[in-house]
């Protein structure tokens, strides 16, 4: 069974001379609880816009968007937020609130006892490696450690109860939408976040799309890739079924190099042809 | 089974004493013990101003008027003090803690909509807006709709303040609105702009105005505990606590409001319905405060800036200690207000705003820049 499935989807959006562009086109596409999906594409494809629509902040032009059976339309907030988490490119805060706080955010929508609660920013942060910086404002932190404060606030939002078992998480799974978490981190801490984020697929069966630039990570820890261009979803599948030399070459006009390891598929990118760095 | 991912990054164990000082750790002093900071220091102020003035009562004597009129009498005070003290003093001190109290609150909350520490009513032309509707029911009200001062009575000049509220904060939210929240410098442009045409469209109405109306619209402008009465404190009271109550119950959603709209929204935050109550009950709170007193301005500003930074921007912590903090700011700049020059009066107005203004201009020097991205 899908826990999210999208048809038709296709966004027209004005632009500033008045003429229209469609940035997404007939997109239908169908993701599985407990699998991590990795939507990839040039700068431009519809990636972001995409995250967007399925996350409800744009309105698609048409096509529909089904989460676990029902219309996304037709899903109360509060339930909905009970369900799925969103996490944004940029999250802009001014007021200096320490990471507790932000974290403590996530579960608004959440009906657990105050120490349950407790409990779950506390296993949250401590996930995300932000634990140590509980005490510190936000606004005082570097940008990779925001970003990781942000995740973990959306991971508390749909962290399982401590008391749920298999069939409890079985019966309701949950969505997690990330548009690009590793944007702003050091390799460490990408790797860091993509292990975390994969981990929490597999274990709690929680469905996850997360938008990503990086082919190599793309490659290492998706379960599923689905590949954009120009606002058309032209490859759906494993990284191997999909991220063939010949697709990268197609896709992103660059050249791929491949290294088999036990870990998985790692990928290297160099320029398509060695035109490229002939100077004039 | 329960089948908790132990997910783990790195870990540090945690004390308890870690968890006791973690309010302070931050350099912040927790809510509590704020609060109990804040109430002992209004009713400190209370008192206190309640006794000063052109006929001076003794701390003690007040305490003991207000313990016979709780029906704790033993006596300590004569007959005339409690004369002064019932009939005009106490109804301006409490007057004067109600209408800091609702202009600290929504200047709290409008802060938090519009995502932005500069919000004021008074800077973005709440108030004026307010006192605008106030001013035109003065002078015309009855002229347009006869007979409508005796049929609506002291339910007139609040509603009218209420609904130029509510006008003013869509119109400046409106104009001010980008994607990443609301434009400092949008917000305060179209506040000057809505000042000035409120203050101008005010000195038209005052052609029109009658010698009583004309005292009665200069007091508006410059803000004035003066019209203090039992009646007067009894409607701000109960409307102004439906105000109160009402901003209270919105403080979850204002804080996740902070993270930006569209993150409200996937926190589950009904975040219109939220707006639309923000507005409402802010614009009722300042409608209240212009209606009986005129323009206070930046309380609205001072009193929560001075909490987020003492104690977090938590707003289950800003709210109630901006309203408190608020209250006290109001009585106190009364006190001197009518104490200073006396046997004149100064507009209570003139004197925040010579505190309040200086204050901003700190704001905006500290922030400069860094602010006016959004």
């Amino acid at each position: 069974m899908d826990l999210l499935q999208t048809s038709g989807l296709t966004v027209k959006r004005t632009q500033r001379d008045g003429s229209h562009r469609t940035t997404l086109n007939d997109v239908a596409c169908a993701v599985a609880p407990g699998e991590i999906n990795m939507l990839i594409g040039p700068n431009g494809a519809g990636k972001s816009t995409l995250l967007a629509t399925l996350s409800g902040d744009l309105k698609p032009s048409s096509g529909n968007i089904v989460f676990d059976g029902v219309n996304l339309h037709d899903w109360p907030a509060q339930k909905l937020a009970r369900r799925r988490a969103v996490l944004p490119q940029r999250a802009g805060l001014s007021l200096p609130f320490t990471v507790e706080e932000i974290v403590h955010l996530g579960c608004l929508a959440r009906t657990e006892a105050r120490r349950d609660i407790a409990a779950i920013v506390r296993a949250a942060a401590t996930a995300a490696g932000v634990d140590h910086l509980m005490d510190r404002a936000i606004t005082g932190l570097s940008g990779g450690e925001q970003a990781r404060v942000h995740l973990a606030r959306v991971l508390a939002q749909i962290w399982p109860d401590a008391h749920a078992t298999e069939q409890d998480l079985a019966a309701g799974r949950n969505l997690l939408l990330l548009d690009e978490p590793c944007a702003s981190l050091d390799p460490h801490h990408q790797h860091a976040v993509c292990t975390l984020v994969r981990d929490f697929a597999h274990r709690t069966g929680t469905a996850i799309i997360v938008t990503m630039h990086d082919m190599n990570l793309a490659a290492q820890y998706a379960d599923r890739i689905l590949a954009l261009r120009e606002g058309k979803l032209i490859a759906a599948g494993t990284p191997q079924q999909v991220l063939t030399r010949d697709f990268v070459q197609h896709c992103f006009t660059v050249d791929a190099a491949y290294i088999h390891s036990d870990a998985g598929m790692l990928i290297a990118t160099r320029p398509l042809s060695a035109d490229a760095f002939v100077s004039p | 089974m329960p089948v908790v991912p132990d997910l783990v990054m790195n870990n540090t164990p945690l004390t308890a004493r870690h968890r006791l000082m973690a309010g302070w750790r931050a350099g912040r002093v927790p809510a509590a013990p704020l609060f109990v900071i804040l109430t002992i220091l209004l009713l400190v102020l209370l008192v206190f101003a309640a006794g000063r003035g052109a006929y001076p009562v003794p701390p003690s004597a007040v305490i003991a008027i207000l313990l016979d009129k709780i029906g704790l009498g033993q006596g300590g005070f004569e007959p005339q003090q409690m004369g002064v003290l019932w009939t005009i003093r106490l109804p301006r001190v409490v007057l004067g803690a109600l209408v800091g109290a609702l202009l600290g609150m929504a200047g709290a909350t409008m802060q938090s909509l519009f995502r932005n520490p500069l919000a004021d009513p008074g800077l973005i032309g709440v108030s004026s807006g307010a006192a605008l509707a106030v001013a035109l029911t003065i002078v015309f009200g009855n002229l347009w709709f006869p007979g409508l001062s005796q049929r609506m009575g002291l339910g007139l000049l609040p509603t009218a303040a209420f609904v130029g509220g509510v006008l003013t904060t869509l119109l400046v939210y409106r104009i001010g609105r980008t994607a990443f929240g609301v434009s400092v410098a949008a917000m305060l442009l179209a506040g000057i702009a809505l000042n000035a045409i409120a203050l101008a469209l005010i000195g038209l109405a005052s052609y029109a105005a009658t010698d009583e109306q004309l005292r009665n619209l200069t007091f508006w402008n410059l803000g004035s505990l003066g019209a203090a009465s039992w009646p007067v404190a009894g409607v701000v009271g109960g409307v102004g606590a439906v105000a109160l109550i009402g901003m209270w119950r919105l403080r979850g959603g204002l804080n996740a409001m902070a993270l930006g709209e569209a993150e409200a929204r996937h926190l589950g935050v009904p975040v219109d319905r939220l707006k639309t109550l923000s507005i409402v009950f802010s614009a009722l709170g300042v409608g209240m405060a212009v209606a009986f007193c005129g323009i206070i301005g930046f309380l609205g500003l001072v009193a929560p800036h001075c909490i987020r930074l003492i104690a977090g921007p938590d707003a289950r912590t800003v709210m109630p200690g901006a309203a408190l903090l608020g209250a006290a700011l109001a009585v106190g700049a009364d006190l001197i207000a009518r104490t200073a020059v006396a046997p004149a009066e100064m507009p209570i107005g003139v004197l925040t705003a010579l505190i309040g203004a200086p204050f901003f201009l700190f704001l905006l020097l500290r922030a400069k820049g860094r602010m006016f991205e959004g």
